[in-house]
């Protein structure tokens, strides 16, 4: 147990709170670079003039938002494997779901904006727009799925199910959608004489590392907020315990207190609420059991009004 | 595994037969969806004869929402999503029981919608082979799809609303291929060639949910 952790129950927090911190620092470091480089120091482009700026965000956040589905597939794949079967691979499941969630949306906001000026549109029936889009619904299916269901094993099993199913749709969906229609660019920097050159690629590379950086960081947050929710959970398990303990030990012969008869809120006169010790029954021994039942046909007693 | 999806599937259809629920819902609203997209595109007949197929399989999913909430709302009154746990039935063979029975609901209601858009958006049949296949392997592939997430949801508070969330976008690869599948056999499209094609991604999507859920199904039924 770390220096930083309260004494818990639950899993270990993990990272370092030095590690996140630096992580956290670079990502912003690397993204004020980005941002000086392609706002002020990469030359406007022969053919997009000032538009090409948004490449600087589009492609990376793009590409993270890939990275995210992806790790939440593999996350559920190895929680589906017996083998392999263990909370890590759900929590990291459901942080790359949700944080991809959040690149995805930035994805589709900024392809959006790049296709207005370039398309004249804000949206077009593209193949790789189509289904970022229907990534995008599954993928609040999925949290919205997780959200609704309590049982850890069933929360695991239930959403890793849906997110093994999701992989497979979109595989078919790629397919799907590339025959019916495609207008997107194709790749830019994985071709083996890439289109961009100069400050231009140097700035394109910097906003992978950055966003790369930003997409690290948030998960590892978000797997803490998961490992956290646990160990409250834990928490919340372990004190109803107990609070069952001590009504259990106030019931017990000769145990702590004076039983229910000595306690004010379960004080009443309807039926099961006959608290009192029956005449002749031993010292502390109330409420249930041998003489709790009322006299024929007279009121039942109770210990406390 | 195919006895007992027969048994299932059987058991399915009586209930069915006997409330007659499904039908007398799912149909009148199917066909009110229909009339509903004629409103929306203010009755222009050509527009309505292109648009007919994609029309056609949006409202064959939504039919299939309701028909697949039914499927499971059966299992949910008076603990019998617990007897059929423990029947002894193969789970593989009740998510092919219950997939079945969806099936077969949603074809009764498909042969009705194909009637509907033949006289309301005055659709012609060019391909009737592609037509009826495609109609056949997409209903396997929604029933299926529907089966193993309605599988997911039994026992949550806000499945109702779930499914649709779920299922909506997981169709969308069915509504897309089936759409351009149709649009060949209704000789809106360039030749029947490209509506095989489609045919044969709608086979892909349904083998992959058919798949999954025999996989799945089990151990979603005990855990959920």
């Amino acid at each position: 147990m770390r220096q930083d952790e309260p004494a818990s129950l639950g899993p270990a927090l993990p990272f370092r709170p030095l590690t996140t911190r630096a992580l956290g620092w670079s990502a912003l470091a690397a993204l004020a670079v980005t941002a000086w480089w392609g706002l002020w120091v990469s030359p406007p482009d022969v053919v997009q003039g000032q538009l090409v700026r948004i490449l600087y965000v589009h492609p990376a956040v793009a590409t993270m938002c890939y990275v995210g589905f992806g790790l939440c597939a593999l996350g559920s794949l190895a929680w589906l494997w017996p083998r392999t079967r263990s909370p890590r691979w759900d929590r990291l499941a459901v942080a790359g779901a949700e944080v991809g969630s959040v690149f995805c949306l930035a994805t589709l906001v900024t392809g959006s904006i790049w296709g207005r000026a370039t398309w004249g549109v804000w949206w077009t029936w593209d193949p790789r727009l189509t289904l970022t889009a229907i990534l995008f619904a599954m993928s609040l299916g999925y949290l919205a799925l997780r959200r609704g269901i309590d049982k850890p094993q069933a929360r695991s099993l239930a959403s890793s199910v849906v997110a093994v199913l999701m992989a497979l749709t979109v595989v078919v969906d790629h397919y799907a959608t590339s025959w019916w229609n495609s207008l997107h660019q194709g790749t830019t920097l994985l071709q083996p004489n890439p289109t961009v050159h100069g400050w231009q690629l140097a700035t394109m590379l910097a906003s992978f590392v950055a966003f790369g950086l930003v997409f690290a960081w948030m998960m590892v947050h978000r797997y803490r907020v998961e490992v956290m929710e646990e160990r409250y959970e834990d928490e919340l398990l372990q004190a109803a315990l107990a609070a069952r303990r001590s009504e259990v030990a106030l019931l017990e012969p000769g145990g702590p207190g004076t039983g229910w008869a000595g306690r004010e809120d379960w004080a009443g006169d309807g039926p099961g609420r006959r608290l009192a010790p029956a005449p002749g029954s031993p010292p502390g021994q109330a409420g249930v059991g041998a003489g709790a039942l009322p006299p024929a046909g007279g009121r039942p007693e109770v210990g406390v009004r | 595994m195919w006895r007992d999806a027969l048994v299932v599937a059987g058991k399915d259809l009586r209930i069915e037969r006997r409330s007659w629920v499904g039908l007398n819902q799912v149909l009148p609203y199917a066909l009110t969806v229909l009339l509903l997209f004629g409103f929306a595109f203010d009755q222009d007949r050509s527009l309505l004869a292109q648009a007919a197929p994609g029309l056609y399989w949006l409202a064959v999913v939504f039919a299939g929402l309701p028909a697949v909430q039914r499927s499971f709302a059966v299992e949910a009154a008076d603990g019998a999503a617990d007897g059929l746990r423990m029947s002894g039935l193969e789970p593989a063979g009740i998510f092919l029981g219950k997939a079945a029975a969806v099936a077969l609901q949603l074809l009764v209601a498909q042969a009705v919608l194909a009637g509907g858009v033949a006289v309301l958006f005055h659709s012609r049949l060019a391909g009737p082979g592609l037509l009826v296949a495609s109609a056949l392997v997409s209903t396997a592939g929604v029933a299926g799809a529907g089966v193993a997430y309605g599988a997911l949801l039994v026992g949550l508070r806000a499945r109702e609303t779930l499914l649709p969330l779920l299922l909506a976008p997981v169709l969308a690869p069915v509504v897309l291929a089936a759409t351009q599948a149709w649009r060949s056999a209704l000789g809106l499209s360039a030749g029947p060639g490209g509506g095989w094609r489609w045919f044969g991604l709608l086979a892909c999507f349904t083998v992959v949910y058919l798949a999954g859920g025999v996989l799945s199904f089990g151990a979603l039924m005990e855990e959920t």
